[in-house]
C-alpha cells in the first residue's frame, strides 16, 4: 500500500509541478459549480470571475499588476474546501472567499495562524465583525444578524411601527447557516413584543409539506426564510400553493435570486428578499463587461447569468476584493502586494459614492468603511421584490440599518468566547 | 525470484502463525513502518498532511472498522457517517468537559462511547438481514445526525451548532487546533492507525474473527456449530464502532478542527467508507488501506491533473471526476469483485514464481 | 370539531399524497429488484437524468455543450428550437431504453452471479457515473420543467371541506395528479405483467432465473426490458418531482425518501411499495405534526426510517415481501 502511495506521489508531484507558477496578484475562488448547491454557486462564481477578467482585460489588472484567478471546486464540501485552501495558501493567495458557512468556520482559526485573509461577504461567522479578535477575517458589508434585524425593521415599517402580538415565523435550513439568525430574532422578539417561532427544514428540503401545513394552520403574520439550494424553490412553490401572502414572505439575500423564484412561475409574484446591492444590467459597467468579457468570449461558465442577483453578488465581492487591493497598494506604495498588506488594505477600505461611480456601478451598493473595531461594515440592507411578469427583482426600499443595540452585545459575547477558546488577546494593530 | 520463500523455515508454532510468515513480507512491513514513522514526518508539509495523508490515515481506521462489520461479519452498514459523528461529538464533549485529561485518552474513550452506541443500533441485526439491515442502519445515520444537530447540549449551546476543537497537547506538542504542525497531525493519526491495524489484524485471525467469519458465511450453520450469534454479531458491531469512533474523533479534532454535523457526517460519508471497503477488498485489513488510499487520492489526483495540468474549467473536472470515479468503481467490480486486496494477492502469487512461471 | 383534529386530518391527507410520491420512486426499485435481484441505488439519479433529458430536449439544448465549448473554443448552447412536450417525452423514453441497453450490455452482463452487495455497489458506481454524465450533458444549473402538470391548491376540496367543517383542507393539485398517474402506472404494470407474453416472462425470471432460462426466456432481453420500464418510472417520478422544485441535482436525493418505503413494503412487492409509501407518508407527517414541535422539528428524514425499522423487527421481510426461508 505504501509502495503504491509512493508511486502515486511521484506522479502527483510531477503533475502538481506543472501548474502555472507566475503569480502576480493571486485571488482564489472557492466555488461550487457541482453538487446540491450548484444552482446558487454557478452565478456567483461567474460574476466573481467575470469582474476580475474585466479588470485584467480592460485595466491590465489592478494598479498595473495582473490578477491570477485560481478557481477551485469545493462542491460545498468542507473537506474539498480544506484541500483547496491548503493547495492555494502557498501561492501567495491574497483573499479567500470560501462561499460556504461550513468552510468559513473551518478556515477562520487557520487564517489567523497562517496569516491569510478571509472575506465572507454576507455569510460566515457573524461575530467576525469584531476585528479585534478576528484580525484576518472580514465579513463586510453585512451579516446574518444584520439581515434578521433588517427584515424585522422592514416588517415594522409595514405594520406601522408596532409588532406587539404579531407572529413571525422563521423557516430555516437545518444547518449552521440556517440557525444563525435564531438568537437575534429571539432577542428582537423580546424587544418588540412579537411572537417568534422557528421551523426547521432538513437538507435538502425537497419535501416541505408538513412545514407549510404548520404555517397554514398557525397563520403567522410574516414568514422569514433562511434557505439554500432546492429548499428555496420548494418553499416558494409551497407558499404559493397554500396561498400565503407573498409580500409577507421575506427571504435572506441567499434566498432571493431568480433561480429561486422562476420555477414557481406566477405564484412567486410579490415574494420579497433582502438585498445587499442592486441587480440587473442597468449599470455603466456592463457596457465594458459586454465589450471586454462577453463579446471577447472570455465569460466564465455558460455566460448566461450576467445581471442576475447572484451574479451581481459575485461581481460585488470581486469589486470589493479589487478595491481592497487598490487600498493596500496605496498604503504599501508597491503594486505587487502580499497578503499581510492586503489585510491592512481591507481594514482601511473606504467605499464612497465616488468609488462606486468610478467603477461603473453608481448606486449599486451603499458606501461604507471598515476599521479594526468593525470588520463587518455598516450592516445596511435593502428589500427587493420579485415581479413574476417582468421576471426581475426590483428594490422597493431605501437602505435599512440594522439594530446594533441588539446585535452588538451578541457579537461581543460570541467573539469573546472565541477569543477565550483560541487564546487570543483582543486588540488592534 | 523477488518474492522468495525458499529457505524460510519455521521451527515453532508461533513462528508459523505470525502475521507475516514470509521473511520478505516481514521486512517489507518493517521498512514501511520505518519510513512512515521516521522519514515522512521530516518531509511532510501542510498540503500533503491536510489534503492527502491525514484524511487517508483517518479513513483507513474507519474502513478497518467497517470492514470488520461488513467484510468479516457480513453485516452491511450504511450508518458509518452517523457513527463517526458519535465519535466526534463524544470527543468534543470530553475535550471541553475535562480539559486536563490527555487527548489520547479522550479519543480512546470516544471510541468506547461509539462502540456502545453502535452495539445498540446493532441489536436489530439479530432479526433483520441483508439489504433490510443495510437500509435500517440508515435509521441510525439520520437519527444520530438529527440529534447532534438538534440537542444543544452536544454542541455546548453554541449559536450555530458548530463545534470547534480547542488546542490540546501531547507531551508538550500541539496536536489539535489551528497551530498544529503538519507532522504532529500526521504522527498522532499514524500512531492510532498502527494501533488499530495491529489490533484488528490480531482480532480477525483469532477466535473472535473466526466466529465473525462463520456468521458471515452462513449464520444458521455457525449457530449449529456453537457460535453464539448474539455475541458474535454484537461484538462485531462493538469493535467496528470502536474503530469508527476513533476515526470520527480524529476526523473532528485533528483533521478538520471545526465541524457541522449535517455536512461532515452525512450519508455521503457512509457511502464513501463503504466504497473504500468494497474497492479495497472485503475481509482484508490491507484492503481497507488500499481502498482508503484509492478514494482519497483519486479526486486529488484528477483535480491536479485536469485543472492544474490541463487547465480545464473546474466544474468540467468535477463532472469528469464523477464519471471517472463511477466508471472505475464499475470496472473494478467487473474485473475484480474482491477488490484491490485480491489483486495484490494475485500479484504476490505471480511474484513468488517470477521469472520462472512453471 | 376542534381545530387540532381538523389540522391532523389535513396533515394525514397530505401525508397520503406525499406517500404516493414516495411510492412512485420506490416502484422503480421494486421492479429491478424483483427481476434481477439488483438493489438499484441509481434509481434516484435515473429520475434526475430522465428529467434533465426531458427538459433539455424540450428546450433544444445542445448536449455536452459545455465540454464541446471547452475543447473547441466554440460558443454553442442551444439549437434554437423547442420540442413539443409529447415528442420530448417519447424521445426521452428512447434515451432511457438506450440507457437500459448500455447498462445491461456493459455492466450487469459482466456481473452475473455476483453477490448482491457487489451488484449494489455497482449501481452506486453507476449513480456516480450517471450524475456526472447528466451534469456534463445538460449543465448543472436549475431548469424549469413545464409539461402542463397542474399546481396549486385544489379549490373544490377547499370549498367543500370549508362548507362541511368550517376549515378548508389544503390539497395540492400536483399531488392529486400524481395520484392519478400512480394509479394508472400501477394498473398498466399489473396488466403488463399479467396479460402480456413479456410480462409473464418477467414474472418467470423473477421466480427463478435458471428455470426461466431453461424454458427459453432470454435473460438479457428481460433485464433490458425491466431496466427500460424502471427508466420510464424514473421519468414519471422525475417529471412530477421536477415540476415541484425545478430540475436540479437535488432531485437525485429523492431515492433516500424511497428507501424506507422499500424496507417497509418489502423489496419484492409492487403493492408493498404503494402501501409502504402511504404508511410512511402519513406516519412521518403526523409525527412531525404531533411530536415535531416538541423536539425541534425536521424529524421526517429519520422518522421514516425508524418507523420502517419498527415494522421490520416484527416482519423482517417487510409487509409484503416474500418470506425469507433459510436453509443450511
Amino acid at each position: 500500500m505504501k509502495l503504491k502511495l509512493k508511486l502515486t506521489s511521484i506522479v502527483l508531484g510531477a503533475v502538481m509541478a506543472t501548474g502555472p507558477a507566475l503569480a502576480d496578484l493571486v485571488l482564489p475562488m472557492l466555488s461550487y459549480r457541482t453538487g446540491a448547491y450548484a444552482v446558487n454557486g454557478i452565478p456567483f462564481a461567474d460574476g466573481y470571475n467575470d469582474y476580475l477578467t474585466l479588470m485584467n482585460e480592460r485595466d491590465g489588472g489592478v494598479g498595473g499588476v495582473k490578477i491570477d484567478i485560481r478557481e477551485c471546486e469545493t462542491g460545498y464540501n468542507t473537506e474539498k474546501g480544506v484541500e483547496c485552501y491548503e493547495s492555494l495558501k502557498g501561492t501567495g493567495a491574497l483573499i479567500f472567499a470560501p462561499l460556504s458557512t461550513g468552510i468559513t468556520y473551518q478556515l477562520i482559526p487557520k487564517a489567523t495562524v497562517d496569516g491569510t485573509n478571509i472575506h465572507s461577504m454576507g455569510y460566515g461567522r457573524t461575530s467576525a465583525k469584531n476585528g479585534k479578535v478576528f484580525r484576518n477575517v472580514f465579513n463586510y458589508p453585512a451579516n446574518y444578524w444584520d439581515g434578521a434585524s433588517i427584515a424585522v425593521k422592514h416588517i415594522m415599517d409595514q405594520e406601522g411601527g408596532d409588532l406587539k402580538g404579531k407572529k413571525i415565523t422563521l423557516l430555516y435550513h437545518n444547518s449552521g447557516y440556517g440557525k444563525e439568525p435564531i438568537r437575534t430574532l429571539q432577542e428582537l422578539a423580546k424587544k418588540h413584543g412579537f411572537e417568534y417561532k422557528g421551523i426547521a427544514v432538513d437538507h435538502p428540503g425537497q419535501e416541505q409539506k408538513s412545514q407549510w401545513l404548520q404555517i397554514r394552520q398557525q397563520r403567522p403574520d410574516y414568514v422569514l426564510m433562511w434557505g439554500w439550494g432546492v429548499m428555496n424553490q420548494v418553499a416558494i412553490q409551497e407558499a404559493a400553493n397554500v396561498r400565503f401572502p407573498m409580500d409577507k414572505f421575506i427571504g435572506i439575500w441567499w434566498s432571493a435570486s431568480e433561480n429561486d423564484t422562476v420555477p414557481a412561475g406566477a405564484g412567486a409574484h410579490g415574494y420579497k428578499g433582502l438585498a445587499l446591492h442592486g441587480s440587473g444590467t442597468d449599470y455603466p459597467l456592463y457596457a465594458d463587461m459586454q465589450k471586454y468579457v462577453v463579446d471577447a468570449g472570455l465569460a466564465a461558465g455558460a455566460g448566461d447569468q450576467v445581471g442576475t442577483v447572484l451574479y451581481s453578488r459575485g461581481m460585488y465581492n470581486a469589486f470589493l476584493s479589487v478595491e481592497a487591493i487598490k487600498t493596500a497598494q496605496k498604503l504599501a506604495g508597491v503594486g505587487d502586494v502580499n497578503a499581510a498588506q492586503v489585510r491592512d488594505g481591507m481594514e482601511a477600505l473606504n467605499i464612497t459614492e465616488e468609488t462606486m461611480a468610478a467603477a461603473g456601478l453608481p448606486g449599486f451598493a451603499p458606501p461604507f468603511s471598515v476599521s479594526c473595531e468593525n470588520h463587518g461594515g455598516p450592516g445596511l440592507g435593502m428589500v427587493s421584490q420579485w415581479d413574476a411578469e417582468a421576471q426581475k427583482w426590483s428594490l422597493i426600499t431605501g437602505l435599512i440599518a440594522s439594530d446594533m443595540d441588539v446585535i452588538q452585545p451578541l457579537i461581543d459575547a460570541d467573539s469573546a468566547a472565541f477569543a477565550a477558546e483560541a487564546g487570543i488577546t483582543p486588540g488592534c494593530g | 525470484m523477488l518474492y522468495r520463500e525458499a529457505g524460510d523455515y519455521s521451527t515453532s508454532y508461533p513462528e508459523d502463525s505470525q502475521t507475516f510468515p514470509i521473511k520478505f513480507d516481514r521486512y517489507r512491513y518493517y521498512v514501511i513502518l520505518a519510513v512512515a514513522f521516521l522519514v515522512i514526518p521530516f518531509f511532510i508539509n501542510d498540503y500533503w498532511a491536510n489534503a492527502v495523508l491525514v484524511p487517508f490515515l483517518i479513513y483507513s481506521i474507519a474502513a478497518i472498522g467497517l470492514n470488520i462489520l461488513t467484510g468479516y461479519c457480513g453485516q452491511v452498514s450504511l450508518g458509518t457517517g452517523g457513527f463517526m459523528a458519535v465519535g466526534a461529538y463524544a470527543c468534543y464533549k470530553l475535550m471541553t468537559s475535562f480539559p486536563e485529561i490527555s487527548i489520547m485518552i479522550h479519543i480512546l474513550l470516544a471510541g468506547g462511547v461509539t462502540a456502545a452506541v453502535v452495539t445498540l443500533f446493532g441489536l436489530p441485526s439479530l432479526r433483520i438481514k441483508g439489504f433490510y439491515l443495510a437500509v435500517s442502519t440508515l435509521a441510525a445515520q439520520f437519527f444520530l445526525v438529527w440529534m447532534f444537530n438538534k440537542v444543544p447540549w452536544f454542541y455546548n449551546y453554541s449559536m450555530t451548532g458548530m463545534i470547534g476543537s480547542p488546542e490540546r497537547t501531547v507531551l508538550g506538542i500541539v496536536v489539535t487546533g489551528p497551530a498544529t504542525d503538519a507532522w504532529a497531525k500526521y504522527m498522532i493519526c499514524l500512531i492510532f492507525v498502527t494501533l488499530c491495524a495491529v489490533l484488528a489484524r490480531n482480532m480477525t485471525r483469532g477466535s473472535v474473527g473466526r466466529k465473525w467469519m462463520a456468521i458471515r458465511d452462513m449464520d444458521i450453520a455457525a449457530e449449529i456449530i456453537g457460535v453464539n450469534p448474539l455475541m458474535a454479531k454484537l461484538s462485531a458491531f462493538a469493535v467496528s464502532g470502536f474503530f469508527i469512533g476513533i476515526a470520527g474523533a480524529l476526523f473532528f479534532s485533528v483533521y478538520l478542527g471545526a465541524i457541522e454535523v449535517t455536512e461532515a457526517f452525512g450519508i455521503e460519508k457512509s457511502f464513501l467508507v463503504l466504497f473504500m471497503v468494497i474497492i479495497g477488498g472485503l475481509g482484508s485489513i490491507f484492503g481497507s488501506f488500499a481502498g482508503a488510499a484509492f478514494m482519497v487520492l483519486l479526486p486529488v489526483l484528477l483535480k491536479n491533473l485536469l485543472v492544474g495540468g490541463l487547465d480545464w474549467p473546474t466544474d468540467l473536472a468535477q463532472h469528469l471526476y464523477f464519471i471517472i470515479a463511477g466508471g472505475l468503481i464499475i470496472i473494478f467490480l467487473i474485473l475484480e469483485p474482491h477488490g484491490l486486496a485480491q489483486l495484490w494477492r494475485v500479484a504476490k502469487e505471480k511474484l513468488r514464481l517470477w521469472p520462472f512461471p512453471h | 370539531m376542534p381545530d387540532q383534529v381538523l389540522f391532523a386530518a389535513e396533515v394525514m391527507l397530505n401525508g397520503l399524497m406525499a406517500g404516493v410520491l414516495y411510492s412512485l420512486v420506490a416502484l422503480g426499485f421494486v421492479l429491478i429488484f424483483k427481476a434481477s435481484g439488483i438493489f438499484n441505488y441509481a434509481q434516484g439519479v435515473m429520475a434526475l437524468f430522465a428529467a434533465l433529458t426531458l427538459v433539455g430536449i424540450m428546450d433544444g439544448q445542445v448536449p455536452f455543450s459545455h465540454l464541446i465549448n471547452a475543447i473547441f473554443g466554440t460558443n454553442i448552447h442551444h439549437f434554437g428550437w423547442h420540442t413539443p412536450a409529447l415528442l420530448a417525452i417519447i424521445l426521452t423514453i428512447m434515451v432511457m431504453v438506450l440507457f437500459a441497453w448500455l447498462v445491461q450490455r456493459f455492466i450487469f452482463r459482466h456481473l452475473v452471479n455476483q453477490e448482491p452487495i457487489i451488484l449494489f455497489m455497482a449501481t452506486i458506481g453507476l449513480a456516480y457515473f450517471l450524475e456526472g454524465v447528466g451534469d456534463l450533458m445538460w449543465g448543472s444549473d436549475i431548469k424549469k420543467l413545464d409539461v402542463g402538470i397542474p399546481k396549486g391548491m385544489n379549490e373544490t376540496i377547499e370549498s367543500i371541506t370549508h362548507g362541511a367543517f368550517g376549515y378548508g383542507f389544503f390539497i395540492d393539485n400536483l399531488d392529486i395528479f400524481a395520484t392519478f398517474v400512480a394509479v394508472i402506472l400501477v394498473a398498466i404494470l399489473v396488466c403488463f405483467s399479467q396479460y402480456t407474453k413479456q410480462g409473464r416472462a418477467l414474472r418467470a425470471v423473477a421466480d427463478d432465473h435458471q428455470a426461466a432460462l431453461s424454458v427459453g426466456i432470454s435473460l438479457s432481453y428481460i433485464w433490458i426490458l425491466v431496466w427500460s420500464i424502471a427508466g420510464f418510472v424514473a421519468l414519471v417520478a422525475g417529471t412530477i418531482w421536477g415540476a415541484k422544485s425545478g430540475v436540479q441535482f437535488s432531485l437525485s436525493l429523492i431515492a433516500l425518501k424511497a428507501l424506507p418505503v422499500l424496507m417497509l413494503g418489502g423489496f419484492t412487492s409492487i403493492p408493498g411499495a404503494i402501501i409502504g409509501g402511504l404508511i410512511i407518508g402519513v406516519g412521518e407527517k403526523l409525527f412531525e405534526f404531533l411530536v415535531g414541535p416538541w423536539i425541534g422539528g425536521a424529524t421526517e428524514n429519520w422518522f421514516a426510517y425508524v418507523l420502517a425499522l419498527l415494522f421490520l423487527v416484527f416482519r423482517p421481510q417487510g409487509l409484503f415481501g416474500e418470506k425469507i426461508i433459510e436453509r443450511v
